[in-house]
C-alpha cells in the first residue's frame, strides 16, 4: 500500500515538475549541485562552504547570472557519510540533471564521488585545500596542495625548530598520504620522523598519545588530525603542559581551532594557507564584510568556505568563456592557461595540466592568546607537482590520484 | 623505572575513568530497567553544554559541573514520563523512540545553539614525574569515576530508596502489590542515569570539543562497557571497565590507538561469546 502511495506521490511529483518546467519561458536556470555536511561532526566546517557558496549564488544572480541565466542552487546535505554522498551524486547527475556539481569535505567523500563523476560530462569543482595528486579531468581542484602547503611549511619549521618531527594524522586517505608528504619532504632535508601516530576518526582521548610524544621528545609535532572529536588533542596536550611547538596543513584557517578552543591550547601552531580571516588587505577586507553582512553569527570564514564561494566565480569565468557549460569547452579555456579570477588572496589561476589552482601562500602563528601573525609570505605558487611528475590532462586523462609512492607509469 | 609505572597507571586510570563516567548511566538505565537508551549520548551532551554555558556566565566550574548533572538528571525525569514510560514492555520500541529524540536532540541544538560553541580550558594545571608531565585534572576524573561507583553502591545497597529500587526492577508488580510507587521509582531511576550521563558530559566538557554530535564519541565505549558488565552495575560495569581499560591501555602504550580500538572490541567479542550474560553473572554466582 505505502509502495504504491510511493510511487504515485513521485509520479505526481514528476507531472508537476515537467508542468513547470514547460512553463518557463525565458532562459532555464543554470542548475549548481552542492553538497556540503552542515549536520553531523563536520557541520562546524561545512557550514561556512554553504554559506560561501550561497553567499556567491546571491551576488551573481544579482548582477544578471552566468550568460543571462539565473543560478539555482541545490544544496543536499549528506552529513558526512561516504555512502549518502554517492546517492546525492547520482540524484543530483541523473534526477535534477546539474549542469555542475561542487563540494565535498573530506578526501574519503571526494573519491567516493568522483568515480561516479567521471562517468559522465559533469564538471567537478573540489573547494578543500587537500593531499594533491588527483589527476581527473573531471575535477578541478580550488584548494591548496601539499606543494603550496607541505614544501613551504616543513622547511620552516625544520629550520626553526629543528629535525625531528612526530606526527599525528587521521588515519584514513589523507591523513596517510599527508604522513607520506612529509616523510618524503623531511628525508631530502635529512629531517626524521621520531614517531608517526594513526588516529581513527572519533577518537577523542589523547592521554597515551601525549605520552608517547614526550617519550619521543620531537623538535615539533605534524598535527594533520581531523574532526571534532580528534581536535580536543589540542586542549589536552595543552591541559599536560606538552608545549612543542606544531605545524599543520588544516588547523588554524580550516578548523579554526585558535576560536573553538580556549587559549592558550593553539599556541605556538603554525600553518601555510591561501586564506585565513585575519588576512588584512582591501581585497581580503572587502570579502569579509560582504560575508559578514549577510552572515552576521559567522564564527569564522574558514578556507573552505572561501574557496567554496570563490569556485562558483570561477565557474561564471569559465563558462562566460567558453560560451558553454560542456565539460569539454570549459576544458578549453582552462587549457589556454587564461583561466584566471580575482580572489581575496589575488589572482588565481588554474593550471591546465593538473586543473588544480594557483595560491598565494603565507606561513601563519598563533601566539599564546591565539592572535595571528603572518611571519613569512611565498606570494605565488603554481600547483607544480603533478605535472612534473607526468600528468597532463591536456593530452590523457589518468582518473588516478598519484602519491609520492605512487606514481604513473612512465 | 618510577616514571614508567606511574605513566602506566596514569593511563590505565584516564581510560578507567573515561569508561565508568561514560557508562554508569547506561548501565543504570539499560542495566537495571532493560531500557536501551539511543539518547545516552544526548545527555551526556546535555551535561557538557549547561556546563560551559554556567561558566561563561560566571558561575565557578565546580558548580556549573554539579548544576550541568541536576539539570540532565531532571530533564531525563521528564523524559521518562513523557516518552520512556510507555515503553516498558517493548523494547525495541523504546529503542527506536529513544533514537528518534537523540536525531531531533543533535539537529534541534545544531539549529538554536549553532555548529559549535567555544571551550572554557581545562582547569588545575600539571605536573611532572621524570621526563613526562601530566594533567592534574585527569587525575581529578579518575577520583570522580570512583566516587561515582561508590556512590551507586550507597544508594543502591545501603539505602530504602535502594531496595524499594532494586525489589521494582526485579519484581514490579510484587513491589506495588507491597506499597511501592513504582512509576515514581522508574522516573528517579531513568532521572539518575541522565544525571551520571550529564555528570559524564559535564567532567569532560572543559577537556573537548564541543559540537551537538559529542555524545556520540562515548556511545560506542559506554555501550561495549555495559555488555561486557551485564545487567548488574556494581559487580559488572566496574569489573567490566576495569578489564576493557587494562587491555586498551596495554595495547594502547605499544601498538598506538588504532590497535588499542580493534583489541578492546576485539575482547568484548570474546567476553560475550564466552559469557552472554556479561561478567556481572559470574561474580554474582560467586558471590552467593
Amino acid at each position: 500500500m505505502s509502495a504504491f502511495r510511493n510511487i504515485l506521490a513521485a509520479a505526481s511529483t514528476l507531472v508537476l515538475l515537467t508542468c513547470a518546467a514547460t512553463g518557463v519561458q525565458a532562459a532555464d536556470p543554470l542548475k549548481i549541485g552542492l553538497m556540503e555536511d552542515v549536520s553531523g561532526d563536520l557541520a562546524f566546517m561545512g557550514m561556512p562552504k554553504l554559506h560561501g557558496s550561497q553567499l556567491a549564488v546571491e551576488e551573481i544572480n544579482k548582477t544578471g547570472g552566468i550568460l543571462g541565466r539565473q543560478i539555482e542552487l541545490i544544496h543536499l546535505d549528506p552529513q558526512g557519510d561516504n555512502a549518502r554522498y554517492q546517492e546525492f551524486t547520482r540524484r543530483l547527475l541523473n534526477r535534477d540533471k546539474v549542469d555542475v556539481l561542487i563540494g565535498g569535505i573530506t578526501s574519503a567523500s571526494r573519491e567516493a564521488v568522483r568515480p561516479i563523476v567521471n562517468r559522465t560530462k559533469t564538471p567537478y569543482f573540489y573547494t578543500n585545500q587537500y593531499e594533491g595528486g588527483v589527476c581527473d579531468a573531471n575535477m578541478i581542484s580550488m584548494g591548496a596542495v601539499p606543494e603550496q602547503q607541505f614544501s613551504t611549511l616543513i622547511p620552516w619549521m625544520v629550520e626553526k625548530f629543528g629535525k625531528k618531527v612526530y606526527v599525528v594524522a587521521a588515519d584514513y586517505n589523507f591523513g596517510q598520504i599527508s604522513a607520506e608528504w612529509n616523510r618524503k619532504i623531511l628525508k631530502d632535508l635529512g629531517g626524521t620522523v621520531v614517531g608517526e601516530e594513526f588516529i581513527p576518526l572519533g577518537v577523542s582521548q589523547f592521554a597515551q598519545t601525549i605520552q608517547n610524544i614526550q617519550k619521543a621528545k620531537p623538535d615539533w609535532i605534524l598535527t594533520i588530525n581531523v574532526g571534532a572529536a580528534q581536535d580536543s588533542f589540542f586542549e589536552q596536550a595543552a591541559a599536560a603542559k606538552l608545549n612543542l611547538p606544531m605545524g599543520s596543513s588544516i588547523k588554524v584557517m580550516l578548523g579554526f581551532e585558535h576560536k573553538r578552543f580556549a587559549p592558550p591550547a593553539l599556541n605556538n601552531m603554525h600553518v601555510t594557507a591561501n586564506w585565513f580571516e585575519e588576512i588584512d588587505t582591501p581585497e581580503a577586507n572587502a570579502f569579509k564584510k560582504r560575508w559578514h553582512a549577510k552572515f552576521p553569527d559567522e564564527i569564522y570564514i574558514n578556507d573552505m568556505g572561501y574557496n567554496a564561494y570563490h569556485a562558483i566565480y570561477m565557474y561564471k569565468m569559465l563558462v562566460e568563456q567558453a560560451k558553454s557549460t560542456h565539460l569539454d569547452d570549459l576544458r578549453k579555456v582552462i587549457a589556454t592557461g587564461k583561466a584566471c579570477i580575482d580572489a581575496a588572496e589575488g589572482q588565481v589561476c588554474i593550471d591546465p595540466k593538473s586543473q588544480h589552482t594557483s595560491h598565494r601562500m603565507r606561513l601563519v602563528s598563533v601566539g599564546p592568546k591565539h592572535e595571528i601573525s603572518v611571519d613569512k609570505d611565498y606570494g605565488t605558487i603554481q600547483p607544480y607537482w603533478l605535472s612534473e611528475i607526468g600528468c597532463d590532462l591536456t593530452k590523457k586523462n589518468d582518473k588516478d590520484q598519484y602519491t609520492p609512492s605512487h606514481l604513473p607509469k612512465k | 623505572m618510577l616514571p614508567e609505572l606511574f605513566s602506566l597507571f596514569y593511563q590505565f586510570a584516564d581510560v578507567f575513568a573515561f569508561l565508568i563516567l561514560a557508562s554508569a548511566g547506561l548501565a543504570i538505565v539499560f542495566g537495571m530497567m532493560g531500557v536501551i537508551n539511543m539518547a545516552h549520548g544526548e545527555f551526556i551532551m546535555c551535561g557538557a553544554y549547561v556546563t560551559v554555558g554556567l561558566v561563561n556566565l560566571g558561575v565557578p566550574l565546580p558548580l556549573a559541573q554539579i548544576a550541568a548533572a541536576f539539570t540532565a538528571g531532571l530533564i531525563g525525569v521528564v523524559i521518562e514520563i513523557l516518552v520512556v514510560r510507555k515503553f516498558y514492555k517493548r523494547p525495541l520500541d523504546s529503542l527506536l523512540a529513544t533514537w528518534g529524540l537523540s536525531l531531533i536532540v543533535t539537529q534541534g541544538m545544531l539549529i538554536v545553539v549553532g555548529s559549535s560553541i567555544r571551550g572554557i580550558g581545562t582547569p588545575e594545571g600539571s605536573f611532572a614525574v621524570g621526563d613526562y608531565t601530566f594533567s592534574t585534572y585527569r587525575i581529578i576524573l579518575f577520583a570522580c569515576a570512583l566516587a561515582v561507583l561508590v556512590g551507586i553502591y550507597i544508594l543502591f545497597m545501603r539505602t530504602r530508596f535502594g531496595v524499594i529500587a532494586r525489589a521494582t526492577m526485579q519484581n514490579a508488580g510484587m513491589a506495588q502489590a507491597l506499597g511501592a510507587r513504582t512509576g515514581r521509582i522508574y522516573a528517579i531511576s531513568f532521572g539518575i542515569g541522565a544525571g551520571l550521563a550529564g555528570l559524564c558530559g559535564a567532567l569532560y566538557a572543559p577537556t573537548m570539543t564541543l559540537i551537538p554530535t559529542m555524545g556520540a564519541t562515548f556511545i560506542v565505549e559506554s555501550f561495549v562497557t555495559v555488555v561486557v558488565g551485564g545487567a548488574n552495575v556494581l559487580l559488572g560495569t566496574a569489573p567490566a571497565a576495569m578489564l576493557l581499560a587494562l587491555v586498551r591501555m596495554a595495547l594502547n602504550a605499544s601498538y598506538g590507538q588504532i590497535i588499542g580500538q580493534i583489541g578492546m572490541l576485539f575482547a568484548v567479542i570474546a567476553i560475550i561469546r564466552i559469557l552472554p550474560e556479561g561478567l556481572s553473572s559470574i561474580l554474582a554466582r560467586r558471590g552467593r
